[in-house]
C-alpha cells in the first residue's frame, strides 16, 4: 500500500513539474477572479493534507475530521467538493488500516457489521440532506459540530478495558464478543459488549452526521463503542475504522453520482493524507502526543470558529 | 508471551479482499490522475478552467461544465477528469465484493442473522451506487 502512496506522490509532483507549461493559465486563473496560478490550490491542499496526516496520528483523531474543516474555511473550493473528498479522505485512510486490524483482531467484523448497517442507511440521508440544504445552514451546523468535537476532546474519558457483567440479548444473539492480545502486555483479552440497542441508535446519528458533513465519524464511534456499548479501547479504534469504511462508502457514492467529487480536490487530498499519516505513525514515538493534541485542538478550535462564523455570514 | 489469536475465517477473508481492493482502487487512482494532471488524457473541464467552477455548488458546476452525473460519466470515461471515478468507484465499491465472500460463511454456519445484516448492508451500498437517490441546492 505504502507503493501505491507513494507512487501518488509522485504523481503529484508530477502535476507540479508540468505545471509551468500551464504558465498562460495563470492569466486564465486571474480572469476568474484568483490570482493564484490552477495548479496552486491542489498543490497547497496536497501539503495541508500531509500536515494534517502527520500530526492527526499522535492526536488521535482521524484525518478526514480534520479536513473537512479546515479545508472549508481556508480553500476556495465549494463546500459540496470539499465534504465530497472529505468522505474519500476518510474512506481511503479506513481502507487501508482495516485489514492489519482485522487480522489482529483489533477490528472485529461481527461487531461493526450492524453498526455499519445503520449508520451506512442513514449516512445516505445524511449526505443527501448536506447536499440540499442551504450551504450556509450546512457551514453554520459544521462549525457548531467541530466546536462540540474539541469539547469533546477535552471532556471525553476513555476506559482501556470497560467491564461488561452480562451482554444484552440483542449482543448474544449476534454473538458479538471477541478476542485480541494486547500488545502492550501480551495478554489473550476477551471482550463483549451490552447496551446494543442503545448503540445501534447511536451510529444511526453518527451516520447522518458522517453523510452530512463528510468528516470521519472516529471521534463519535470511538466513545459510543467503548463507553457506551464496552468494547475495550483498543477493539473501539480498530472496529470504528472498519464501519467508517462502510459508511463512508455509502456516502460517497451520493456525492460521486451528484458530481460532487472533483478529482483535482479529492485525490491530492487522499494521497497527501494517507503519506502524512505513515510520517506521522513513525513519528508517534518521537514526538509529545500531548503536545501535538493541544494543538490540534486549537486549529479545530479556529477552524470551528471560522466555519460558523463564515456560515452566519459574520467572517466571508 | 502467548501465540497470536486466529481471528474467525470469515474476519481473514474479508480482509484479505478489501486489502487487495483497496490496493488495486488507489493504484488505478493514483495512475489515472497522473494522465489527467500531465495532460495524457484530455478532460471535459479544462485545468485553467477549474478555479472558476470549483467554487461553485455541485448542481451549478454539473449546469456549468455538463458533467455527467449518475452512471453516465461512463459514456465520457476517456476524458482525464472523468477517468479519475473510476479509481473512486473501486474504493467506493472495493467492501462490495469483500461482503458477497463472507456471507456464505455465515450461511453454512448457520449465522442467519449476521447473514442477514450483511445482506441488508449490501442492498444499502447497491442503492447508494444506483444513483437512484437525488438531492440538490
Amino acid at each position: 500500500m505504502h507503493r501505491v502512496v507513494a507512487l501518488g506522490a509522485l504523481a503529484v509532483i508530477a502535476c507540479v513539474v508540468a505545471a509551468p507549461a500551464h504558465a498562460a493559465d495563470a492569466a486564465a486563473a486571474a480572469a476568474a477572479g484568483s490570482s493564484m496560478p490552477w495548479w496552486f490550490w491542489p498543490l497547497a491542499l496536497f501539503v495541508a493534507c500531509f500536515v494534517m496526516g502527520i500530526v492527526a496520528v499522535p492526536a488521535g483523531i482521524g484525518g478526514g475530521t480534520l479536513f473537512v474543516p479546515i479545508v472549508g474555511g481556508f480553500f476556495p473550493f465549494h463546500l459540496d467538493f470539499v465534504r465530497g473528498a472529505g468522505l474519500l479522505v476518510a474512506l481511503a485512510s479506513a481502507l487501508a488500516a482495516a485489514p492489519m486490524l482485522l487480522r489482529s483482531g483489533l477490528a472485529n467484523l461481527r461487531l461493526a457489521l450492524p453498526l455499519a448497517l445503520v449508520a451506512s442507511a442513514s449516512s445516505i440521508g445524511g449526505a443527501l440532506l448536506g447536499l440540499a440544504l442551504p450551504v450556509a445552514a450546512v457551514q453554520t451546523a459544521l462549525g457548531v459540530i467541530v466546536l462540540g468535537i474539541v469539547v469533546l476532546m477535552f471532556v471525553s474519558k476513555r476506559s482501556e478495558f470497560p467491564i461488561v457483567a452480562a451482554p444484552d440479548p440483542l449482543s448474544r444473539a449476534l454473538a458479538l464478543h471477541g478476542v485480541f492480545v494486547d500488545g502492550a502486555t501480551g495478554k489473550h483479552v476477551e471482550w463483549q459488549v451490552h447496551r446494543t440497542p442503545a448503540g445501534l441508535a447511536t451510529f444511526l446519528v453518527i451516520g447522518v452526521l458522517a453523510g452530512m458533513f463528510g468528516i470521519g465519524a472516529g471521534w463519535a464511534n470511538v466513545p459510543a463503542l467503548n463507553l457506551l456499548m464496552g468494547a475495550p479501547l483498543k477493539v473501539s479504534a480498530g472496529t470504528s475504522g472498519l464501519v467508517l469504511s462502510l459508511v463512508d462508502s455509502s456516502a460517497a457514492w451520493v456525492y460521486v453520482n451528484k458530481g460532487a467529487v472533483l478529482p483535482m480536490i479529492a485525490v491530492p487530498s487522499v494521497v497527501g493524507m494517507m503519506l502524512g499519516a505513515r510520517i506521522g505513525a513513525r513519528l508517534l514515538t518521537v514526538l509529545r502526543a500531548s503536545v501535538i493534541r493541544r494543538l490540534v485542538i486549537g486549529v479545530l478550535l479556529f477552524a470551528g470558529l471560522r466555519a460558523l462564523l463564515k456560515g452566519l455570514g459574520v467572517w466571508t | 508471551m502467548k501465540a497470536p489469536v486466529l481471528q474467525p475465517f470469515e474476519q481473514l477473508r474479508y480482509a484479505l479482499w478489501i486489502d487487495w481492493g483497496a490496493r488495486i482502487g488507489l493504484a488505478v487512482l493514483v495512475a489515472l490522475f497522473f494522465a489527467y494532471a500531465t495532460g495524457i488524457l484530455e478532460p471535459l473541464v479544462p485545468h485553467e478552467r477549474l478555479p472558476e467552477v470549483w467554487q461553485l455548488p455541485a448542481t451549478q458546476y454539473v449546469e456549468a461544465t455538463a458533467m455527467p452525473t449518475g452512471w453516465h460519466w461512463l459514456t465520457q470515461v476517456q476524458r482525464g477528469d472523468i477517468a479519475n471515478l473510476i479509481g473512486i468507484a473501486l474504493l467506493a465499491g472495493c467492501s462490495l465484493p469483500a461482503l458477497l465472500v463472507v456471507l456464505p460463511l455465515y450461511v453454512r454456519r448457520g449465522e442467519r442473522h449476521l447473514a442477514w445484516i450483511g445482506a441488508a448492508e449490501i442492498a444499502v451500498l447497491l442503492l447508494a451506487a444506483s444513483g437512484l437517490l437525488t438531492a440538490g441546492h
